[in-house]
């Protein structure tokens, strides 16, 4: 088995704001190996940039209060130090965010902000870091890249502009790069290229990958391990194709039952999850999903469902029973998700 | 339904709990803070949250409240007007008779004797009298004056931005012009071609005296409107734009039942901040100019005037120029710090920078 | 850009013209200013005063009245109804004092104005926050003249610490010019200051919010980096473009109380005295001065924006 990179233990972040306090994140614990793809799943408010940004020291601010443990190598994260932390970022874990647009400064040079994060780190001459963001370009895919380093971001298109945020991302050889929803405001063709842009580095540079999307088709691309993330809780974890043809919980039936496919027939409506998302202010007890939830019960009113093992690296957090989920299930295994295995 | 395999998971009909599940919302939990409450209430608690706020607010409302006082004060405590010299007189200070204006010119200062409570001016006129006479024509003119700017600028700034073109291109220049001329030059000028010539100022049928106070009141209103219209006209822009309005348009609605009914609504919030704020620059503007003298005219008189009156004798009797300024660092104090948190209160993001608006001022 | 440069230019000409139309028309619609009657003074009988008003083209209609004006204006040849004497030097005899009164005091307020506002902005909510917030709203509410008065009261003659008033030249005595100076600098500037601070702490804190500082962090940047080089850096674009037309302002006759206050005879004492004369050749001529700086300092705003936000340098139009 390969290395443990990452570990978070019973993370949770909550923020005072003016309306009351936002519980963001409720105990989320996983695990990152090197040269691992992991997906992050769900809806808005869920939860999963948040943990993301929080790995990163990105949500630290005198109105957050941050518990649990996230360690890097070993190394405890939450409670570094500016210095440490500053040395762990872009060094070790790099992260890119959604709209590169926004997420690139626009009054400097895209070659100037891709090689002031080397600087910044190792003494190099600004000739040197030049060369160096000239590879970094040309290595994700920037046509003319010598020419392209001196343009500012509003010259780039939005793809490239996230091709631009992962060669800032891989600067410094990082060996995890966290990717907030590195294509949802892309075009579709372009999300592809960036999605195949990642794969590519993930297997050439065994870069470990988290990539955090509420997109099903995405992970279905990409990903080797799948958490599902609702109301700042995981709750079902698994491989790809544990989630894909044996999801546990409710809610990953529901995800899964809405996802467009080719080869269903036209006339069929789509599955939707009605209601709206938990209010993050006052979730309701018990469990998360329990207002949305069609099979919910009294039990899951009263407790939050525990983690439970169904198999290997599978686990999930519901009340029903496996007996009870298998008959309740009405997507059929190898009829959702992925096309069916081959033989 | 649970027989065909492509059947929504959670089309079953029978569903287990209180969620009306058709309706897509669910009832907000017990004891949450219900979201969408009316952008007002939002405002108004943010607000009442704002202590530095709140108390700056409220002095504003005394220092109102003591200049409507000014003729109790005048009849009952001071027994003298805000116009009446004393030049020659005594009073009882501590059982001897002083001058209230010593043979050198200087004027007695303050001190605890009822008459003259902040002592007198080099007329002899008791200053706490002129101070609170003063400040109802200081608050007077930076009030009216802000809704001369207030109505001018909503009007431009509404007008240009909706019929945009030609009507923009004129206003916009226009203010340009105003823009680029250096506020208090243009106060002195006007105030010095409609006042101090002896002329006044006549509108079609309305003649205004060269001594009254709606001269500077018209001055200040009109030199301040493009720094108010301008960012009005670039809220409207970005409203015109909006759905709702689109919505009337195609409703069939008229151009005034638009501009006043659809898109004048939205402006509130930014009318009543630069509003306020506008009063304190007014207040600011009125006193500079009465200060250089081309402000508020005999037999008028404001802090501003008090302070030019009373600046010649700064070192021999600086309560005459102390006494006054404070009251207008004080009230527009009071002002800026309320209008501030009325912003923050309103706008917590502050979309609009009214910042622009909230400058210039005399120097 | 050229296009852009042009039209400005275009612009600018415009606006100078409508001034001089409004001054001058300010100044004729006046009853009681006529200036063949200033002139002809005293002693005045009816030959003299007609032959002022021919000498000086007083009978002449308004528009040829100021066609002449402006002819002179561009001559050089503008000479004062009241004293005679000409306008264009009168002016450049304030013009270094005005100078030297607005760069310094621009410097000072500049320099504090970042200071504060950076503070202020990474100290948000904290002691310092507000009290610097405070500082800067006294500051904002303090009228001029006041704010000089109470300086000269306590600075000059209850504590003798600097002189009361007069300007002694640069060139003289750079030492002397600035203690000179300096309570002018302070009173014109802390207005500024306030204001300023307050622009520049609210500009952070939006800026702060902005994905790219979240980018600047994640790639590891140290905070102070973070902070100089983005937050600050994208901060002070709208504080420049407010500089600009600050400046024009404040060289352009917005100083006439600070002149005033402290005995300088700058631009700004030259012109209120002739509006206090209501004359109108140096009104005309101090008036344009001023909005010269104005207008010019918008155009180079506008430049110097293009140049600090490559989205309007490169894009076809600002604004």
């Amino acid at each position: 088995m390969s290395e443990q990179l990452l570990s978070v233990r019973d993370l949770r972040v909550r923020f005072t704001t003016e309306d009351g306090i936002v519980h963001a994140v409720d105990g989320v614990s996983f695990d990152l190996a090197a040269g691992e793809v992991l997906a992050i799943v769900g809806e808005s408010g869920s939860g999963k940039s948040v943990t993301a940004q929080t790995i990163m020291g990105l949500t630290r601010s005198p109105n957050a209060r941050i518990e649990g443990s996230v360690a890097y190598r070993g190394r405890e994260l939450l409670t570094a130090d500016d210095e440490e932390l500053m040395r762990v970022r872009g060094e070790e874990i790099a992260m890119i965010f959604q709209d590169p647009m926004t997420s690139l400064n626009p009054v400097y040079k895209v070659g100037d902000q891709i090689g002031e994060a080397i600087q910044a780190h190792r003494h190099e001459s600004d000739h040197k870091a030049r060369e160096q963001t000239i590879e970094l370009l040309a290595a994700v895919g920037i046509p003319d890249p010598s020419k392209r380093v001196d343009n500012y971001p509003h010259e780039y298109s939005g793809g490239m502009r996230q091709r631009a945020m992962i060669a800032m991302g891989l600067a410094l050889e990082p060996t995890v790069l966290i990717a907030d929803e590195p294509s949802t405001a892309l075009d579709v063709t372009i999300q592809a290229q960036i999605l195949r842009l990642l794969e590519q580095l993930n297997r050439d540079r065994d870069l470990a990958v988290i990539i955090i999307t509420h997109d099903l088709g995405v992970v279905a691309e990409i990903a080797d391990r799948v958490l599902v993330m609702y109301g700042g809780r995981i709750i079902e974890s698994g491989s790809l194709e544990q989630i894909f043809y044996d999801p546990q919980h409710p809610y990953t039936w529901g995800l899964l039952g809405s996802l467009a496919r080719p080869d269903r027939p036209r006339t069929m409506r789509l599955s939707q999850i009605t209601g709206q998302p938990p209010s993050l202010l006052a979730p309701p007890a018990g469990c998360h999903f329990r207002p949305r939830c069609p099979h919910a019960f009294d039990r899951c009113t009263r407790v939050p469902p525990l983690e439970t093992r169904v198999g290997e690296n599978h686990a999930d957090r519901c009340w029903l029973s496996v007996e009870q989920k298998k008959t309740l299930r009405v997507v059929k295994t190898g009829e959702i998700g992925l096309e069916a295995p081959a033989a | 339904m649970a027989t065909d395999p492509w059947a929504p998971p959670y089309a079953d009909p029978t569903l287990p709990g209180e969620v009306e599940q058709d309706t897509g919302i669910p009832p907000a939990p017990a004891g949450v803070p219900v979201e969408g409450r009316s952008p007002w209430y939002l405002a108004y608690r943010r607000l009442r949250r704002n202590r530095v706020a709140l108390f700056f607010g409220a002095l504003f409302i005394v220092i109102v409240l003591f200049c409507l006082a000014a003729p109790l004060w005048a009849h009952l405590v001071a027994h003298t007007g805000p116009d009446t010299n004393h030049l020659t007189e005594k009073i009882d200070i501590n059982g001897q008779p002083t001058d209230v204006v010593n043979v050198d010119g200087i004027p007695i200062g303050p001190g605890l004797h009822g008459k003259f409570l902040l002592g007198a001016d080099a007329n002899g006129r008791d200053v706490m009298v002129r101070l609170m006479y003063g400040g109802r024509t200081s608050i007077f003119i930076g009030v009216m004056a802000a809704f001369v700017t207030t109505i001018l600028a909503v009007i431009f700034g509404i007008l240009a931005a909706y019929y945009r073109g030609w009507t923009d291109a004129v206003i916009s220049r226009a203010m340009d012009v105003i823009w680029a001329f250096p506020v208090l030059l243009l106060g002195i000028a006007l105030g010095t071609a409609l006042s101090v010539s002896g002329s006044g100022l006549v509108l079609g049928p309305i003649h205004i005296a060269d001594d009254s106070i709606w001269i500077p009141i018209l001055i200040i209103g009109f030199v301040y409107v493009p720094y108010m219209a301008r960012p009005i006209r670039g809220e409207v822009l970005a409203l015109r734009e909006k759905e709702f309005v689109e919505a009337a348009i195609a409703q069939g609605a008229g151009t005034m039942r638009i501009m006043f009914s659809e898109i004048l609504p939205n402006l509130v919030s930014t009318i009543i901040v630069f509003f306020t704020l506008n009063i304190a620059n007014n207040m600011l503007l009125e006193s500079a100019l009465s200060f250089l003298g081309a402000g508020v005219r005999p037999p008028h008189s404001s802090w501003g005037s008090m302070v030019s009156d009373g600046y010649e004798f700064l070192y021999s009797a600086p309560h005459l120029t102390i006494i006054p300024g404070l009251m207008i660092v004080l009230t527009v104090l009071s002002l800026n710090v309320f209008g501030d948190g009325l912003r923050d209160a309103l706008d917590p993001r502050a979309k609009v920078r009214l910042e622009a608006a909230a400058l210039e001022e005399s120097h | 850009m050229a296009r852009f440069v042009t039209r400005r230019l275009v612009g600018m000409v415009v606006v100078l013209f409508a001034i001089s139309v409004l001054v001058f028309l300010i100044f004729n619609v006046i009853p009681g200013g006529d200036p063949g009657k200033r002139i002809c003074g005293k002693n005045c009988n009816n030959a003299l005063l007609t032959q002022i008003n021919k000498d000086w083209g007083f009978n002449d209609s308004l528009p040829v009245q100021y066609v002449t004006m402006m002819k002179k204006v561009f001559t050089g040849e503008l000479v004062s109804y009241s004293s005679q004497l000409n306008v264009d030097q009168q002016i450049k005899k304030g013009i270094p004092i005005t100078f030297s009164l607005c760069i310094g005091a621009a410097v000072i307020w500049m320099a504090f104005a970042i200071v504060f506002g950076y503070l202020s902005a990474v100290k948000a909510g904290g002691f310092t926050d507000r009290a610097l917030t405070i500082l800067a709203l006294v500051g904002i509410s303090m009228p001029v003249f006041f704010l000089g008065a109470i300086l000269l009261l306590y600075l000059t003659s209850k504590i003798q610490l600097f002189p009361t008033a007069g300007y002694v030249s640069l060139t003289s005595d750079p030492v002397q010019w600035a203690y000179h100076l300096f309570l002018p600098w302070i009173t014109l500037a802390v207005l500024f200051v306030g204001f300023y601070s307050r622009v520049l702490r609210s500009n952070m804190l939006d800026v702060m919010n902005e994905d790219y500082v979240r980018t600047a962090r994640a790639k590891g940047l140290s905070e102070r980096q973070v902070r100089i080089h983005h937050v600050l850096r994208n901060s002070m674009i709208p504080v420049i473009t407010l500089f600009g037309l600050d400046f024009g302002a404040v060289i352009g006759g917005g100083a006439i109380i600070t002149e005033s206050i402290f005995s300088l005879n700058g631009v700004g004492q030259y012109a209120a005295d002739a509006i206090t004369n209501v004359d109108l050749p140096p009104i005309m001529g101090v008036t344009l001065f001023g909005a010269f700086f104005i207008v010019f300092f918008n155009a180079l705003v506008d430049i110097t924006y293009a140049w600090l936000d490559p989205r309007i340098r490169l894009g076809t139009e600002a604004r």
